[in-house]
């Protein structure tokens, strides 16, 4: 292995050794890449629910909603953040099952999974979570309904923005919308591996 | 004159697997553009600083792949070099071995696809399945991708349906939605079942040493959500400087690649799972893959190694579109294929010298190109590498020119063919002695041979003599003949 780093970072060495001149790095101002609509925002929550939205995301504002949401489609058996689930309990009709301990055994008896947001982004209706913010990849993946509990503080205005406060972990992820594919024919078919439904639950 | 292998493969597909693939290429070329226009007030000047951006990189790799080593370090992840294609399956083996593992889920990496990984690792007793549908499909099949984003292109739902069947997955059923759900069902147990995460990554930042991946399914995800190992397959010409960099060139890849503002998984990778996760690898292993990478970063066309593997320029290009994936025999095709392919090909370069020649050189890939490569330019350059070097195929399908050469550089003999071309005019046209211009010449008629016209109207145009046309300007040319 050792060998094989020598030799390519010689042969890296050779190869760039002839150019009298490197390419340099340029510069370029952030404005270039954020989308028309999100400069100059006041509150950022409009502007997030119309993009997630339009990525076939589901914005709510309230856990009655939700839950209403959940009922109508039968999807009475979940998982949920132990840390949330306190604050949502109290909204949840008899008839819901909700776990606050993720069995991969049981991987398809959870129809929902509720896990908290590191932070959202307006422009792209974009919800992030990190690692260590989230109780269970799988509880935030395997359900076919994925429901992430935002505040609205927590949504930047744009990319840019939400780079340079990506978080120190391990793991962090941007979900624009839910799982899909459009491999057969070019189809647009949601729900492949991940949640068939994306949904964002504003709490404050 | 032999044609190029190029046509013989556009002229033997099937007629709907062109339908398909010219269709699927043309919508995403589409959408791209209409979105880019749409939202970004000047979208080339995106493009053309993301290319800067990736120049700098690839001719600054001397000092950012030892800083991303040591930052992966730290990060807590173990950092291999390949230089080969046989290394970097040796060290995939050797982690696997290391640990006891049998079992791999793998999401997209080109790169396993360039080393073959999962032969070698059948041959040693480790199974390797593919979770991206598109993958997953092609490899049930024991067939190739035929587009960097969309790999089956080239296949309709009937087909699928027929695999499915004949794999198990459920009584023929054609509907694309049925049949992501059996492969959802199908594939979601398998994550668990498995060891080792395989993934290849779009990007590593030098500042941090995060690694992007992205993916719409969220195979990724599951990949690193259901196994305790992550191993990445990272092609060395994959790093950016800055994290910052990456908010304008993930913006370029998913509207590139499939017309997306974001793809819509896009996972930020530094390490294994923090403490108190209880999903993911406990482990994580970054293969760097040189497999020819530095030849081409020593050769004249080192801006190749820019590419963001999007796909776009296969989706615009006219010859892709009507001769699809598989005729690019390596794994990459279209016009990017055309340049990389027979780079890294290496010894087996006369082998792929032809499809630096599938192009018209119209130039479209480049305009689309994400990171502004001159496509064309390098197309050129390999042409004439392939001229250089004799390669056999670089010939084929160019008219003989001996003759028009041999006349050309001789004045006394190209006057005498001009003069004795006039025979032509009292010739019966099936005598044409060129086959092509004897199939034109059937439809049409052919123009008057003027042999010699032009050098006489030239010699007129000698100092002092009076220009018909132009009584304003006077006579620039000093020799005639």
């Amino acid at each position: 292995m050792n060998s094989s780093r020598e030799q390519i970072l010689s042969r890296v060495n050779a190869a760039l050794a002839p150019l009298a001149q490197r390419a340099a790095l340029p510069d370029w101002d952030r404005e270039m890449v954020i989308l028309r609509q999100a400069q100059g925002l006041t509150d950022a929550w409009p502007l997030f629910a119309e993009r997630m939205k339009a990525v076939n995301g589901t914005p709510l504002t309230s856990v009655a909603e939700l839950v209403a949401l959940l009922e109508k489609n039968n999807w009475k058996h979940g998982y949920c953040d132990p840390a949330l689930w306190p604050s949502l309990a109290a909204a949840f009709p008899a008839g819901f099952t909700v776990e606050t301990t993720y069995d991969r055994t049981r991987l398809d008896d959870y129809s929902f999974g509720i896990t908290a947001a590191a932070g959202a982004i307006a422009e792209t209706g974009t919800l992030v979570i990190s690692d260590r913010g989230t109780s269970s990849r799988l509880g935030a993946l395997a359900p076919w309904v994925h429901i992430v509990v935002l505040r609205r503080n927590q949504i930047y205005h744009d990319i840019p923005a939400a780079i340079a406060a990506l978080p120190q972990d391990p793991n962090v992820i941007w979900i624009t919308g839910p799982s899909k594919t459009a491999d057969v024919e070019g189809i647009l078919i949601e729900g492949v591996h991940g949640p068939g439904k994306q949904i964002a639950l504003l709490v404050d | 004159m032999a044609t190029q292998l190029i046509d013989q493969f556009a002229k033997n597909l099937a007629a709907d697997t062109q339908a398909a693939v010219y269709d699927g290429s043309k919508k995403g070329h589409e959408k791209r553009t209409k979105l880019l226009f749409d939202t970004y007030a000047d979208p080339n000047r995106l493009r053309e600083l993301a290319g800067e951006i990736k120049q700098h990189v690839i001719e600054n790799l001397d000092t950012f792949l030892p800083a991303v080593e040591a930052k992966l370090q730290s990060n807590g992840v173990k950092v291999h070099w390949a230089s080969s294609a046989e290394d970097a399956c040796a060290a995939v083996l050797g982690i696997m071995q290391a640990r006891g593992d049998k079992k791999i889920v793998k999401s997209k990496t080109m790169v396993s696809e360039e080393i073959e990984l999962e032969h070698y690792l059948d041959k040693h007793g480790i199974e390797t399945l593919e979770t991206d549908l598109g993958e997953f499909i092609v490899q049930i099949d024991h067939d190739h991708p035929s587009h960097i984003v969309k790999p089956i292109i080239h296949k309709n739902r009937r087909e699928i349906a027929k695999s499915f069947e004949r794999e198990g997955l459920g009584a023929y059923n054609d509907d694309p939605e049925t049949i992501t759900r059996r492969a959802r069902q199908f594939l979601r147990h398998k994550y668990l079942a498995a060891d080792v995460a395989l993934t290849g990554a779009n990007f590593v930042s030098v500042e941090s040493g995060r690694m992007v991946i992205v993916t719409n399914e969220g195979n990724s995800r599951f990949c690193l959500a259901g196994t305790k190992c992550h191993i990445a397959l990272i092609g060395i010409e994959k790093l950016v400087p800055h994290d910052r960099d990456l908010g304008l060139l993930l913006n370029l890849l998913g509207r590139s690649a499939t017309a997306q503002q974001l793809t819509v998984y896009t996972e930020f990778i530094s390490g294994p799972k923090s403490a108190g996760q209880p999903d993911g690898p406990e482990e994580m292993h970054v293969v760097f893959v040189d497999n020819g990478r530095t030849d081409v970063l020593a050769s004249e066309c080192k801006e190749i190694l820019r590419c963001i593997r999007c796909g776009a320029c296969l989706n615009v290009c006219p010859v892709y579109r009507q001769a699809s994936g598989h005729a690019y025999r390596s794994v990459y095709p279209g016009p990017v294929g055309a340049v990389l392919s027979p780079l890294l090909a290496g010894k087996k370069f006369p082998e792929l010298a032809d499809l630096p020649k599938a192009s018209s050189l119209c130039g479209a890939c480049n305009e689309v190109c994400p990171v502004n490569i001159p496509i064309p330019d390098l197309l050129l350059r390999l042409r004439e590498k392939g001229k250089r070097e004799g390669a056999k195929l670089a010939a084929a399908g160019t008219p003989p020119m001996g003759a028009w050469s041999l006349l050309a550089s001789q004045p006394a003999a190209w006057k005498t063919a001009l003069f004795g071309g006039k025979i032509i005019n009292y010739l019966p046209t099936k005598w044409l002695p060129i086959p092509p211009l004897r199939a034109w010449e059937a439809k049409r008629t052919l123009p008057e041979w003027k042999g010699g016209e032009f050098r006489s109207w030239f010699r007129n145009r000698k100092v002092g003599a009076v220009a018909p046309n132009r009584p304003d300007r006077k006579p620039e040319s000093k020799e005639g003949r």
